[in-house]
């Protein structure tokens, strides 16, 4: 028996949530006694660099894949061959199309979001928003899991894959992709993937005032994002809202400026390693859920933690 | 277009979460549900657009006990023709997308949208199980839809940006932020959902995956407080504490 890892790839590399539902997937292999397999379907240049996540082989359709329909009939040929008992795909916008999909073919449980291990049969992940973790059961002989993005990470185990050509009968593309519009500004990481957030909310008065923000961001090499109101009036795109209805991030570090800390928005951000807060108001909410705080006006403090960014950089 | 929506019920955003039966169930004493936001805001909202625009018929489907029927009554309200409750108490989404792909299959629909996710679950995937066991193209995560000429044509999140997707009806996507905005239900749309059908079907399915606990996280410690004169301190304590940055 086996454990393998679905993986996407973009611009010739696995993704980074891709990378982590390898390396998930090694260590799981490890903690049983088994080996890891990564299939994935486009160009990679090597092993991709999956061999330094504990991946023993990498199954390699040259195709690219991108309907969701095929991906799942590629996974369910690689899983027969290799007798897996577990897959394992990333929680983002590829896992959350295949690997359901996956798990209907393969008649398997499947539970989204783990954050860690499997011990003792059972797998934690988080529910209610981040307000509560489930450890969850599956009593399927094989199982599914996709991996929350940021939670288990990239764990370095010293090694190249061997890489070997795979492809199965895929039948027809059903979903046909026309175009791409890119979100991020220029080398921005996308939120969902980044571990720097720096984030602001109404108390910065006017789309104008951006500026203060987008300084520290690029300060610090993050990534921006806003309070749902803030996108809503349109002072910031939608795809900066995170929240209960926008974003689920966990980054390493999450400022926060001029956001009161409404429960909506904690459940897009509480769990993220290290949380600052920055609010005029003693009493905003936020603070309680923060690991830092400053109480004080965001239009003075954000400047000065700028320029203390880009000293220690320097 | 025959549109079928997947509505479910989540605790309203407010909720306290506690469990009861030895930390193996949500405990919804006192607890106020609402229609998931993602399938209500923008799953239904859409279906309706479409309908107003392009004539057709809009079925809201929900896995749940009849303590789901005031949501039900709500998308009503908000312009869905008839409804089907499913009555089963939701376990695992393999059941739920069981149950909602026999009902689907019953009814011949041109389109099946889901929300993202279900704010209490987290799952984001009985859209996708919907659409593999009626082998069915399959969006998730759709920002945006429109319909002309049989072909769906949708943009959709993808890490760093959106991708624009076509697929040929019938289908099934899951919505995003984007695809509409809320509505709220007027009182000619109140009174008329009370004579709306709603009809009950029984039925069950397997739930490969069960809850074994609860819990919840450790509480945060306390937030430590930064003099507003010195913020270089905090950038300081991200790197030599926090080893954030
Ligand atoms: C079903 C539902 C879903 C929702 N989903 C989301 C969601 O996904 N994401 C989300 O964010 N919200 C969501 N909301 C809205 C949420 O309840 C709050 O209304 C919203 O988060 C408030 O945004 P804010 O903090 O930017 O604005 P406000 O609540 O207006 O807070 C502004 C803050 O800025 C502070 N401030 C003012 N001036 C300054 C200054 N100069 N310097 C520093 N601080 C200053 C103020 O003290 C205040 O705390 C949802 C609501 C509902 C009902
Ligand atoms: N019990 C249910 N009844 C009807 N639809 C549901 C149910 N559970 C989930 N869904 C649909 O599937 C989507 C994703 O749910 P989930 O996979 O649980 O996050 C929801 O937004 C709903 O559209």
């Amino acid at each position: 028996m086996s454990v393998l890892a679905i993986v996407s790839i973009k611009n010739g590399a696995p993704t980074k949530s891709g990378l982590e539902a390898a390396s998930y997937a090694a260590n799981y292999a490890a903690s049983q006694g088994m080996t890891a397999s990564a299939l994935v379907a486009g160009e990679i240049s090597g092993d991709g660099g999956l061999g330094a996540t504990g991946i023993a082989k990498v199954l390699h359709c040259t195709e690219p894949v991108t309907d969701s329909g095929q991906w799942a009939k590629l996974t369910e040929a690689a899983a027969v061959q290799l007798n897996a008992s577990a897959i394992v795909a990333s929680h983002d916008h590829f896992g959350r199309a295949v690997a359901p999909r996956v798990a209907v073919r393969l008649k398997a449980g499947l539970v989204a979001g783990v954050t860690e291990l499997p011990s003792n049969d059972l797998v934690r992940k988080n529910v209610f928003s981040g307000k509560a973790v489930a450890d969850v059961a599956v009593s399927t002989a094989i199982a599914v899991y996709t991996v929350t993005p940021n939670a288990f990470g990239v764990k370095d185990a010293p090694g190249q894959a061997t890489v070997e050509p795979f492809s199965a009968d895929l039948g027809i593309a059903r979903e046909k992709v026309t175009g791409f519009d890119s979100a991020s500004a220029d080398g921005q990481v996308p939120l969902p993937e980044a571990e720097l957030v720096v984030s602001a909310g109404r108390g910065l008065k006017g789309p104008e005032n951006w500026g203060i923000v987008e300084d520290l961001a690029s300060a610090l090499g993050a990534t921006t994002a806003c309070s749902r109101p803030v996108s809503d009036i349109g002072w910031r795109p939608h795809h900066e809202h995170v929240g209960q209805t926008g974003i689920t991030i966990r980054p390493n570090l999450y400022i926060a400026a001029g956001i009161s800390g409404a429960i909506q928005h904690l459940a897009g951000v509480n769990q993220s390693k290290t949380i600052v807060v920055i609010n005029t108001d003693p009493e905003a909410p936020f603070f309680k859920a923060a690991d830092y705080g400053i109480v004080g006006d965001a239009f003075e403090i954000l400047p000065k933690l700028t320029a203390a960014a880009k000293e220690l950089k320097a | 277009m025959k549109i079928l929506v997947c509505i479910s019920q989540a605790p309203d955003t407010t909720s306290r979460i506690a469990f009861t039966e030895g930390d193996k169930a949500f405990d919804s004493s006192g607890v106020q549900y609402i229609v998931n936001p993602y399938d209500e805001w923008y799953a239904l909202v859409r279906a309706i657009e479409l309908k107003e625009q392009q004539g057709g018929t809009v079925t809201t489907i929900t896995i749940g006990e009849a303590a789901c029927d005031p949501i039900i009554r709500k998308a009503l309200a908000i312009g869905a023709d008839d409804a089907i409750r499913v009555n089963a108490a939701p376990e695992d989404s393999m059941q739920v997308a069981q149950l909602i792909a026999e009902q689907a299959q019953a009814g011949a629909f041109d389109a099946i949208l889901c929300g993202k996710e279900t704010i209490d679950h987290n799952g984001s995937v009985v859209p996708a199980m919907v659409a593999e066991l009626l082998d069915l193209p399959f969006v998730a995560l759709a920002t945006s839809l429109e319909v002309e000429n049989g072909i769906a044509k949708m943009t959709r999140e993808v890490g760093g940006g959106e991708e624009s997707v076509e697929v040929a009806l019938p289908f099934v996507a899951s919505a995003s932020k984007g695809m509409a905005e809320q509505r709220i239900p007027n009182m000619r749309g109140i009174m008329s959902a009370r004579s709306k059908p709603l009809n009950v079907v029984e039925a069950s399915a397997d739930a490969p995956t069960s809850v074994s606990k609860f819990t919840l996280p450790p509480e945060k410690g306390a937030c430590k407080m930064i003099d507003a004169d010195r913020p270089e301190e905090l950038i300081r304590l991200l790197r030599e504490e926090a080893k954030a940055i």
